[in-house]
């Protein structure tokens, strides 16, 4: 099997030579990777019988399960863009996003058809829908399993090269409407091979995703074990952390990936029931800061593991990540770049900064995206000249300091993305659900301190006069409009918003006045 | 008291009402209805809901059993907090 030039490539080259390995372990059914090849061959040659052409957009918007992952090497395989979206996302956001990305197909579960099902309608570009699970009856939706026993299984003919999309992956940004991250075939595969590098991963690894596809690093946990022909346990959420740790003992899981709010949760659960996972070799976080005590404490549950400090953002995937056995040494650092990749500080007016002092994170590598799909404007922002002619590098927008050895220590946002339990929330986008509401008349959303959360969403809010609105109710209305994480824990009613001299909100002001 | 006259699933059924979907419409979805396929509820609300059957229906809950079979849904919780009660 020849070097993989395509993300979907490194499917055919792992069932080539691991026909009966389990690719994936969904809920505990195991599937092999010529399940998976075959499978998603089916799905690709559907995709096309149906109009979807290179470069076309496929939405997917479901649940980690085994028709979601068919999906995403489908798409690849038809030399077309996949986009997942999160299913907790709400119809408004749903119909933005199959908008925005002109998606062409959309892929999703019986089970959210309350929700796609009136989008559907009123999308025009879409040529159709294909369902898993419980059928809905409506027009344009077919059955994924008869669309799979119904279709040819043969290897699809497609022109993609490296170069071209491979996907688009929506984050909240601080304007208010979600952006698509354009990733490229060969950027994916870079990334997914450099993460893969560091983490020390081999084929014979099982990795647990309990994170969404649609978040990221979810999404490389099942791009870097089909690569490695490694095995991918995959759980939909970590809401039942019980049936988790029974799926890590049985599967006797290797590498356990979460977020700040899954290790306080596994911690807390320790605290009332001692936890030991000694098949686990490595620990990673990523999202937000582990807290510095985190680490001492992961090992009494994780006693054989390597733990491993990151940081990154969609923009490139990853930045950084500190070797774990330097974890005591540098408490606090987030490490240095990746493999095949390099980072620098630079002042806000473009001049190298001295060690220890703060400056602007640029990144300059392979996995540095395309832009935001159809944002030039955005991308100017994010992406800057780099050292060659015609290169472009990624402007973080995040301040960070780098002391005498190079190690990153991340200092603060240059915006107001709130990241509460590993998700980003836009407050501009809260901010636009609760002015939509009648009754609100001025409303501001900030994160505050939060134990379990890192930051729990919290909502200032000013009525107009006679509204008798309660907590309860605007809550209500905002979880109609936003995903579950996005609404707002506590909502502070006030007379009138702090405001700087320019007529701005101040968040910082209404942070004072609360605390 | 009222809240001693409603059945296990009302009981429930209203916390979840009222914690999780913030409305009083008791229609808003069905005793069978899985919390995670409707989105009801997520890793951290079902740390929530948990400490509140503990303390509604005086009873403890172990780790191992924090599992859908027992709390993804009105039903499930029912059947799980009678046989408790009655072990």
């Amino acid at each position: 099997m020849p070097v993989p030039f395509l993300l979907h490539d490194t499917l055919l080259r792992s069932a080539a030579r691991h026909t009966e390995k389990a690719a994936v372990i969904v809920e505990g059914h195991a599937y092999t990777y010529a399940q998976l090849q075959d499978a998603a061959q089916r799905l690709a040659n559907a995709l096309q019988e149906r109009g979807v052409m290179r470069g076309d957009r496929v939405a997917i918007y479901m649940d980690n399960t085994w028709p979601c992952v068919v999906s995403i090497y489908a798409t690849l395989m038809a030399g077309a863009v996949f986009l997942l979206i999160n299913p907790q996302t709400k119809a408004d956001k749903l119909a933005f996003v199959l908008d925005d990305s002109d998606a062409r197909i959309l892929i999703t579960d019986g089970h959210l058809s309350n929700v796609f099902l009136p989008v559907l309608a009123q999308t025009e570009q879409l040529l159709g829908a294909i369902c898993s699970g419980k059928q809905p009856e409506a027009d344009k939706v077919e059955s994924f399993d008869t669309v799979l026993t119904a279709t040819k299984s043969a290897e699809p003919n497609i022109s993609t090269i490296p170069l071209d999309l491979a996907a688009l992956i929506y984050t909240s940004g601080s304007t208010g409407n979600p952006k698509g991250v354009m990733q490229t075939h060969q950027s994916m595969l870079f990334a997914a091979a450099s993460l893969s590098r560091y983490l020390r991963l081999a084929e014979t690894d099982k990795i647990l995703c309990v994170l969404p596809l649609a978040f990221d690093y979810g999404l490389y946990q099942l791009l870097m074990a089909i690569s490695l022909g490694a095995t991918l346990v995959l759980e939909r959420s970590f809401t039942f952390p019980a049936q988790i740790f029974a799926r890590m003992e049985e599967q006797q899981v290797t590498v356990f990936p979460g977020v700040p709010t899954i290790f306080a949760m596994l911690l807390s659960t320790h605290g009332r029931e001692p936890l030991c996972f000694p098949s686990v070799t490595r620990v990673t976080n990523t999202a937000a800061a582990l807290p510095d005590d985190f680490a001492a404490r992961l090992r009494q549950i994780f006693p054989n593991a390597l733990i491993y400090k990151m940081y990154g953002l969609t923009e490139c995937k990853r930045v950084s990540y500190l070797e774990p056995e330097l974890v005591d040494q540098k408490p606090g650092s987030v490490g240095k770049a990746i493999p095949g990749t390099e980072v620098y500080l630079l002042s806000p007016d473009g001049q190298p900064v001295p060690a220890g002092e703060s400056g602007i994170l640029y990144v300059r590598g392979p996995h540095v995206m395309l832009g935001y799909w159809k944002r030039p404007d955005l991308t100017e922002f994010m992406l800057k000249p780099g050292k060659l002619p015609g290169e472009r590098v990624l402007c973080t927008q995040d301040y960070f300091r780098m002391d005498e050895q190079g190690f990153l220590y991340f200092v603060g946002r240059n915006d107001d993305i709130i990241k509460t339990r590993g998700e980003k929330v836009s407050p501009a986008e809260v901010e636009n659900a609760l002015h939509s509401i009648v009754g609100v008349r001025e409303a501001a959303v900030v994160g505050v301190p939060d134990e379990l959360l890192g930051a729990a969403v919290r909502a200032y809010v000013v009525l107009e006069t006679g509204s008798e609105l309660t907590e309860k109710q605007i809550r209500q209305h905002c979880l109609a409009r936003l995903e579950n994480y996005m609404v707002p824990k506590d909502v502070v009613f006030c007379a009138d918003l702090p405001k700087t001299v320019t007529g701005k909100v101040s968040k910082k002001l209404l942070l004072e006045t609360k605390s | 008291m009222l809240g001693d006259m409603m059945s296990t699933e009302a009981k429930i059924r209203s916390y979840i009402l009222e914690n999780f979907l913030f409305t009083d419409v008791a229609d808003a979805f069905a005793d069978s209805d899985s919390f995670l396929e409707r989105g009801i509820i997520d890793s951290t609300g079902v740390l929530e809901l948990i400490f509140f059957v503990e303390e509604q229906f005086g009873i403890k809950v172990a780790d191992k059993e924090m599992v859908p079979e027992n709390f993804d849904s009105v039903d499930n919780i029912a059947r799980f907090v009678q046989s408790k009660q009655a072990a």
